[in-house]
């Protein structure tokens, strides 16, 4: 578990470079800023100033090393590594409102954009004319999206939406890859099929996710609820309402397991063995060990008429101090996950250690 | 004085209702449900079953129905089981209750706050305590964020 403060400006997003020896990050600004750890500290070594509105989402493709970066001026840009120095290209997406997502596909040869026009922009790199084109999926999709992830067929992208649904889309871009096969969610996939709809979740959908074989689909909503379709059960849904306060990130860390976080500021594990079958393992911070002083009588007695509490402590007993906004893994890969890291609104990114169980 | 003298008959105009891209909740199929039978209720509490009268009260919430009246009714017999209530036997109520069930009771809750008689909010200020120890903050965030109310 290790912790580093970069300040104190929320962190929006967060997104690390192969390695992890880079971490891109955005103090709920237009800027996105590269820190490069230099043995326990994290050196400032770039800062990418294209965007003119809050940045909303950051990505970095680790094997094409390119970072895709979305904001809410309507625009998104694809920043590559040249000459020490990042270059961004604009992408032409379309959208009349803010991005609110993005991320690239596993084959890292296009990228998904949710925005707040109700419509999901799939951006692929077209050679002939040498820039980044778009295709919309707006079938269905009421209200902004608000989440996405990619199935590891890389075609098949889960949308998570503030109209309460969730919804599976195909991504199919016949101009730049083969036709896929069929997958446990159908097999007919034309761009914009939608395989998966999900009825009323209760709240907006926070985060999907996708397990690591692609067969089963997890998101959070904001009545403080889990929830994962199985496409092996007939698409079959199960919920789970929690006791806490909404989550609004997850992150699927083994075939069964997957952890959580949001505004309870510190990650838990739920697990999912089959239809009906959700259930909540156990919360995954630390609590802080806070050493009490010895305190006096008459200071106890004073506390307790000042501040109603003898409670000397103003911090919570986790490592994050607010709420928690990502999610993303650091080592392992969908399948295994060794350690995952979170950023939330106290501008400390965490590192976490996945304990094996 | 100077008086307009245009038509104004444009300011009764709802513009909202005319947007093409105006969000509708989806249409619910579900079973429309008429809320507790009053005169059965009356009779348990009558008899002093307190815990029967309590679980068909909550039987059949009217939350699909766009009817107010309907609402009004079923509130009313809801409230009126939960100040019959002796404060000893609220825990037990509330813990026999499902996960649903503590959610539907905290709905009836805040519904019950927003409208206080005289002596209902302390009655009701028990039923949250005991209600939030068993369905935490969870509960009151659905209560939040539930499109369709009780």
């Amino acid at each position: 578990m290790s912790l580093y403060s970069f300040g104190l400006e929320p962190l929006s997003c967060h997104a690390w470079n192969k390695d992890r020896t880079q971490i891109a990050v955005s103090p709920n600004s237009s800027v996105v800023i590269i820190y490069e750890k230099k043995g326990n500290e994290w050196a400032k070594i770039h800062e990418l100033t294209e965007h003119s509105g809050r940045i909303t989402g950051i990505d970095w493709a680790p094997d094409s090393n390119r970072i895709v970066t979305c904001a809410s001026d309507r625009n998104a840009y694809v920043w590559t590594l040249k000459d020490k120095v990042w270059k961004p290209t604009l992408v032409l997406v379309r959208i009349n409102r803010a991005a609110t997502f993005v991320k690239w596909s596993p084959l890292e040869n296009k990228f998904a954009l949710g925005s707040g026009a109700r419509l999901i922009s799939v951006c692929y790199f077209e050679k002939e004319n040498d820039w980044w084109l778009s295709k919309h999926i707006k079938k269905s999709i009421r209200s902004t999206v608000m989440c996405l992830d990619w199935h590891p067929n890389n075609i098949l992208l889960a949308a998570g939406s503030s109209d309460f649904h969730c919804r599976i889309f195909s991504a199919y871009i016949k101009e730049i890859e083969d036709k896929p096969g069929p997958t446990a969610w159908g097999a007919k996939m034309p761009f914009g099929e939608m395989l998966l709809e999900t009825k009323d979740c209760g709240g907006w959908v926070h985060s999907v996710s996708f397990s690591p074989s692609g067969d089963h689909l997890a998101w959070v909503a904001h009545n403080s609820s889990i929830s994962v379709a199985d496409a092996t059960q007939g698409k079959e849904m199960t919920q789970l309402t929690t006791d806490r306060l909404p989550l609004v990130s997850v992150l699927y860390v083994s075939p069964t397991e997957m952890v959580a976080a949001g505004h309870d500021c510190c990650p838990f594990q739920f697990s999912y063995k089959g239809p009906g079958s959700l259930k909540f393992v156990k919360k995954l911070d630390i609590p802080k060990q806070t050493s009490r002083g010895s305190m006096s009588a008459m200071q106890h007695f004073r506390n307790l008429d000042k501040k109603a509490t003898d409670d000397e402590s103003n911090e919570l007993g986790c490592l994050h101090q607010n709420s928690i906004t990502q999610l993303c893994i650091v080592s392992g890969t969908k399948a295994h996950v060794d350690k995952y890291s979170s950023v939330g609104l106290d501008g400390t990114p965490v590192t976490f250690n996945m304990a094996p169980s | 004085m100077a008086k307009n003298t245009l038509s104004s008959r444009f300011r009764k105009l709802d513009i909202d209702e005319f947007d093409e891209n105006k969000f509708v909740d989806d249409h619910d199929e579900a079973v429309d449900n008429q809320g507790p039978d009053g005169a059965e209720i009356d009779n348990l509490i009558r008899q002093g079953d307190m815990m029967t009268a309590f679980h068909i009260a909550l039987r059949n919430p009217p939350v699909n129905t766009k009817n107010p009246a309907i609402k009004e009714r079923a509130l009313a017999i809801v409230l009126r089981v939960l100040t019959s209530f002796k404060s000893s036997d609220i825990e037990p109520a509330v813990k026999s209750l499902d996960r649903s069930g503590v959610d539907l009771l905290m709905k009836y809750i805040y519904r019950g706050f927003k409208k206080p008689s005289d002596n209902s909010s302390a009655i009701l200020l028990q039923w949250h305590e005991k209600a939030f120890a068993v369905g935490g903050l969870g509960s009151i965030v659905r209560v939040l964020t539930a499109r369709k109310t009780v």
